[in-house]
């Protein structure tokens, strides 16, 4: 009950702004029986809109010159020469910009490490035991990190929040929008997105247990770390559908063995932060033996040594443009790994983990392109931005709803001030869901709750 | 022949050639001095110093000219706080000599003394562009973070051309943390630890000892107390540093730089005023700490128009041991959002030199300047960019680093022939 009054005041509010918007989101969704945990998402108000003149990415890797693209009731509609635009359509001169699919962050911990970070907010580990499978990043998330306008403003319309890599197994990820004034997670939760489950490999669950004398503090504890969970979790699985099927009791609820049983059955999508070619291929073994799928691994810092192994697999790498050196399980990162994974016929994505790196991931992009072609590899520009958007769309699972222009995906856009991949280009508009939400030099835009009333802010222009 | 190929290339590696006469002719030439961007300029580099810079130079006899087509060439860039050298791997617990526990050393800490011109990092970072850099330790037990140098990336013995150039000390939320956990304490305890200095080694030879500082510190941290050298100050805050502008104006003789400086915008004018130059990163537009809440991007663009000297580096915290060849990046940033562009290269290359002291002989091209000279294949603060030919001191160095001998054992082309 209470959630469909919510909704009821949504939808009128959405109307009152804009009379002659359209809302296909609100007039399709079902207002009652939204399940704990679920979305809650609704798309603003949008107007149909017109981009006309622009150089296009797709996003599947073509680029269109002096092209429009048109975006109504929230989805792409066309994308071509010399479209026509629907009455009382915004028509955005698209001379001399570019036009691309929004951004998509395979791999960021906004909201569960938010700006301010201190210790109250670091919410990102759930560090007392190796296998949380249990927690939900989501439940960690604060919508009032600051970190998810700075985001917006860099043309990032989609991010998936994980927690951190202490454990062996972190808890779940969840696929979000980055929507300003959003007052719960729920209202920021990607609609229909599986949730991922975050697993570690190498260094880090190894020091933090073995710092403790307890298990696993070596690579080879992690491994068995990993299998008798899932063997566990096989049992568990198993005792569940007897139950469905009549035979005997189901087992008491165990939140920890329900997300393992969701990666055994192909629910909850495997996100694995994983540095190291020989461990990459050690993980790829266990998803043998316990039969299930990897989307990506992460941070992937010797992807391009098992480019072979992964297209053979079908994993996703999802990477840093240049990071390395920081730990010996990156000591051997190379600024050509996005390139050569990409060369090889994997499925390369350029991924932040940071508030930073998120605010310009098209520069991150823009160096893997520019250091893959000093390698000699042949890569267009429109081709790179499929690191940006389709690729992370797929590791998530969501790329029957965006990543590309296609006609009929959420209109997830951004118009650049110039060819983005390059070190002054600006994302100057930002659509979400065929919405304006972000506008270069507005200085307005909506600060989180946090910024509001702090001293200085805004005061020179 | 693979086996030879890789000899070659690790003596490459180990030893740049000589310098030599060498002409580069037809570039664009950035000067970073009164001569602006010189197009279609020659640089001749004699004896590893800048002889001549101008259009239509003579080559010497037996010069060897190099034709930049037009392309960029600047002066090599100077990371303004890194950290390289310090460590091979800085985490996973390596060796990493930028961090120092324990209460024996703090001001005292010597940066030039742990340098390793031997780091895979200095080749990567150097083929970058980066000729220069200022390296300090990234922390101790004390607001004293210890002694700075700056350093060449030539690799050689003697990178270390300026050991104990400036005394890093934290007077933020880190120097509170460090010193009973307020601000109300770092104060008093850094004049406290300013008159042991200025009174080393009266007081400690008399038995009486330093109200703050044992002997070690006391003996390194003097000739900064008596303003004979920069402290760097890492500070973000705007009430931080108006109170450093007035300590500053109490104290004439000490010599201030800040480092961090996220809401230095709002002081801008106060600063140039006070003279007090300021390292930022234009990256830094996070309240990621409670004392950087106004942080913004145009920070050093609205610094530069102040009249703010202004350096480009990484913020405190995040300055590292293996990324200093992204300083650029950062500029190209700082440009983004409304810098100019001679400013903003000076901010990586002119201005770091001079905040520290070298800057009579670093970098510029204009003549009498050390030979560091990068060609570039674009716009160096474009991150597509990179350099096609690296000088230091005249010598061209080898492209050739750990990662790029990575890149070339597993290069896709040679996948099959594996």
């Amino acid at each position: 009950m209470r959630s469909r009054l919510k909704f009821v005041f949504a939808l009128s509010v959405g109307i009152a702004l804009s009379a002659c918007a359209t809302t296909p989101e609100a007039e399709t969704e079902e207002p009652a029986g939204r399940a704990p945990y679920e979305s809650s998402y609704a798309p603003q108000a949008s107007t149909p809109t017109l981009i006309r003149g622009a150089t296009v990415f797709d996003g599947n890797g073509a680029e269109l010159t002096n092209a429009d693209v048109l975006m109504q009731d929230g989805r792409i509609v066309s994308i071509g020469q010399n479209l026509t635009a629907p009455e009382g359509a915004a028509i955005v001169d698209g001379a001399g910009r570019f036009v691309t699919p929004g951004i998509i962050d395979a791999h960021s911990h906004l909201g569960v490490y938010p700006s301010p970070s201190i210790q109250a907010t670091s919410d990102g580990n759930e560090v007392t035991q190796p296998n949380t499978a249990e927690v939900w990043a989501e439940h960690s998330v604060w919508p009032q990190d600051p970190g998810f306008q700075r985001a917006v403003a860099g043309g990032v319309t989609t991010l998936h929040v994980l927690p951190g890599s202490a454990n062996l197994f972190g808890g779940r990820g969840v696929t979000l929008r980055p929507v300003l004034g959003a007052r719960t997670v729920q209202e920021m939760k990607f609609p229909g997105a599986p949730q991922s489950l975050k697993m570690a490999c190498g260094e880090n669950p190894a020091r933090v247990y073995g710092s403790r004398n307890s298990s696993p503090a070596t690579g080879m504890g992690n491994v068995a770390g990993y299998r008798q969970a899932f063997a566990n979790a096989q049992r568990y699985a198993r005792r569940v559908q007897s139950a469905e099927e009549g035979n005997g009791e189901p087992p008491d609820r165990d939140l920890e063995m329900e997300t393992l049983a969701g990666v055994l059955n192909g629910d909850i999508i495997l996100q694995w932060h994983c540095y190291r070619a020989d461990e990459m291929a050690n993980a790829i073994e266990i998803s043998h033996e316990f039969n299930f799928e990897i989307a990506a691994f992460h941070h992937a810092v010797e992807a391009y040594k098992i480019t072979d192994l992964l297209v053979q697999e079908d994993i996703c790498a999802a990477i840093w443009a240049d990071w390395w050196g920081f730990k010996i399980e990156a000591y051997d990162g190379i600024r050509e790994n996005i390139p050569f994974v990409h060369a090889g016929g994997g499925c390369a994505i350029v991924h932040s983990d940071s508030e930073v790196g998120i605010q310009r991931l098209n520069q991150e992009a823009a160096k893997a392109l520019a250091d893959g072609r000093r390698a000699g590899l042949e890569i267009t520009r429109a081709e790179a931005w499929t690191w940006l958007s389709r690729n992370p769309a797929r590791a998530l699972r969501i790329d029957d709803e965006t990543g590309t222009l296609e006609p009929g995906r959420r209109a997830d856009v951004v118009v650049w001030s110039a060819d983005p991949l390059s070190s002054y280009a600006v994302a100057e508009r930002v659509y979400m869901d065929g919405a304006l939400v972000y506008e270069r030099g507005q200085i307005n835009q909506r600060p989180s709750d946090f910024e509001l009333g702090q001293t200085y802010r805004g005061v020179v222009q | 022949m693979r086996i030879l190929s890789a000899l070659v290339m690790a003596l490459a590696m180990a030893a740049p050639a000589a310098a030599e006469t060498v002409l580069v002719r037809d570039g664009r030439v950035v000067t970073n001095g009164a001569a602006g961007t010189i197009e279609n300029g020659d640089v001749l580099i004699v004896d590893g110093r800048i002889s001549a810079v101008g259009a239509n130079l003579t080559a010497p006899r037996g010069a060897r000219i190099v034709e930049a087509q037009g392309r960029y060439v600047t002066p090599g860039a100077f990371a303004a706080m890194s950290e390289i050298g310090l460590s091979e791997i800085s985490g996973s617990g390596a060796p990493n000599d930028a961090s120092i526990s324990g209460d024996l050393i703090a001001a005292a800490a010597d940066a030039g003394r742990a340098f390793d011109p031997g780091v895979t990092a200095i080749a990567v970072t150097r083929m970058e562009g980066v000729t220069r850099a200022a390296i300090a330790p990234s922390s101790t037990e004390t607001m004293f973070v210890g002694r700075g140098a700056l350093v060449s990336l030539d690799g050689g013995d003697d990178s270390v051309f300026h050991s104990q150039a400036f005394m890093v000390v934290e007077l933020g939320e880190v120097g509170a943390r460090r010193t009973g956990g307020s601000r109300a304490a770092v104060w008093p305890a850094f004049e406290a630890a300013l008159r042991d200095a200025r009174e080393y080694p009266g007081r400690y030879r008399s038995g009486q000892g330093g109200a703050v500082l044992n002997e070690l510190d006391a003996a390194a941290l003097q000739p900064f107390a008596r303003g004979q050298g920069l402290f760097l100050v890492h500070i973000e805050s705007a009430a931080d540093i108006r109170r450093l502008i007035r300590f500053k104006r109490a104290n004439p003789s000490l010599r201030f730089a800040i480092h961090g400086g996220a809401e230095a915008w709002q002081v801008a004018d106060e600063l140039a005023r006070a003279n007090i130059p300021v390292i930022v990163d234009p990256l830094s537009n996070l309240p990621d700490r409670f004392e950087r809440l106004s942080a913004r991007l145009d920070n050093a663009a609205i610094l530069d128009r102040a009249g703010v000297t202004v350096a480009i580096a990484p913020a405190p915290g995040s300055v590292d041991a293996h990324q200093a060849r992204l300083v650029l990046q950062l500029a190209g940033n700082a440009v983004a959002n409304g810098m100019e562009w001679d400013a903003a290269f000076a901010a990586v290359s002119r201005t770091p030199a001079e905040i520290f002291g070298v800057g009579a002989q670093i970098g510029r091209l204009e003549r009498n300047y050390t030979g560091d000279l990068v060609i570039w294949d674009g716009d160096p603060l474009q991150v597509t960019s990179a350099p096609d030919v690296v000088f230091i001191e005249g010598v061209e160095q080898p492209m050739v680093s750990r990662q790029t001998l990575l890149r070339d054992r597993y290069h896709p082309s040679r996948r099959n022939a594996q």
